[in-house]
């Protein structure tokens, strides 16, 4: 993957659904076609925590089953930084094990101005990707 | 004998575990992978005791988790 472009009200509600869960970290998955998500799957942090997530796994085989049905794939695994930047943590390049997707860090801790970056993990490198945040 | 993995069929040896059919599909670090049998998930002591049948559906899912950390 080589850019990623988020339409705004799918931007908009994954900023909401930080703002609410905050100062826990939020998370999910967003879908769609080639480079282009249309759709975002808020997800349940099982861990309850400011520093970390978990995805539950029962949440996860619905949302994979609901992506299949629509003809969408799975493009990105997002969460919130509540309180640090938009950058992937050791523990996040440990645990990004899902092939194929990338990861989207949404910081909030310039409350006012989120940002949301978008990394590739292959193995022992990470990079950035480039987001739009498109109309829609 | 015929699977249907993550949506698609799949020819698989017959009698096979779930944690032999983790290793036969080359599923990488199959200790962070979480299993659904025909609608159930599965606890991993299972992997070792569940055998797959003809026709059955099998979902594999990588953990997915992360955080900030200590940072």
């Amino acid at each position: 993957m080589t850019e990623l472009e988020i339409p705004v009200s799918v931007f908009d509600r994954m900023v909401a659904q930080a703002r609410a869960a905050a100062p826990i970290e939020s998370c999910g998955i967003l879908a769609g076609q080639e480079n282009r998500i249309e759709r975002l799957y808020e997800m349940t942090n099982i861990d309850k925590s400011p520093t970390h997530f978990t995805m539950d796994p029962a949440e996860q085989f619905a949302v994979v089953k609901k992506m299949r049905a629509a003809g969408l794939k799975m493009l990105a695994i997002y969460h919130s930084h509540p309180l640090t930047p938009a950058r992937l943590s050791a523990e996040d390049k440990r645990l990004a094990l899902t092939p194929d997707v990338a990861y989207l860090v949404l910081s909030l801790k310039d409350a006012e101005n989120p940002c949301a970056k978008v990394f590739v993990v292959d193995r022992d490198r990470t990079s950035e990707v480039p987001l739009t945040i498109v109309k829609g | 004998m015929k699977l249907v993995i993550n949506g698609e069929e799949v020819k698989s040896k017959g009698g096979l575990s779930v944690s032999e059919l983790l290793v036969e599909q080359e599923v990488k670090m199959p200790e962070m992978v979480s299993v659904e049998i025909n609608g159930r998930i599965l606890r991993r002591p299972e992997f070792d005791t569940t055998v797959l049948n003809e026709g059955d559906k099998v979902e594999f899912l990588y953990f997915m988790g992360g955080g900030s950390g200590a940072e």
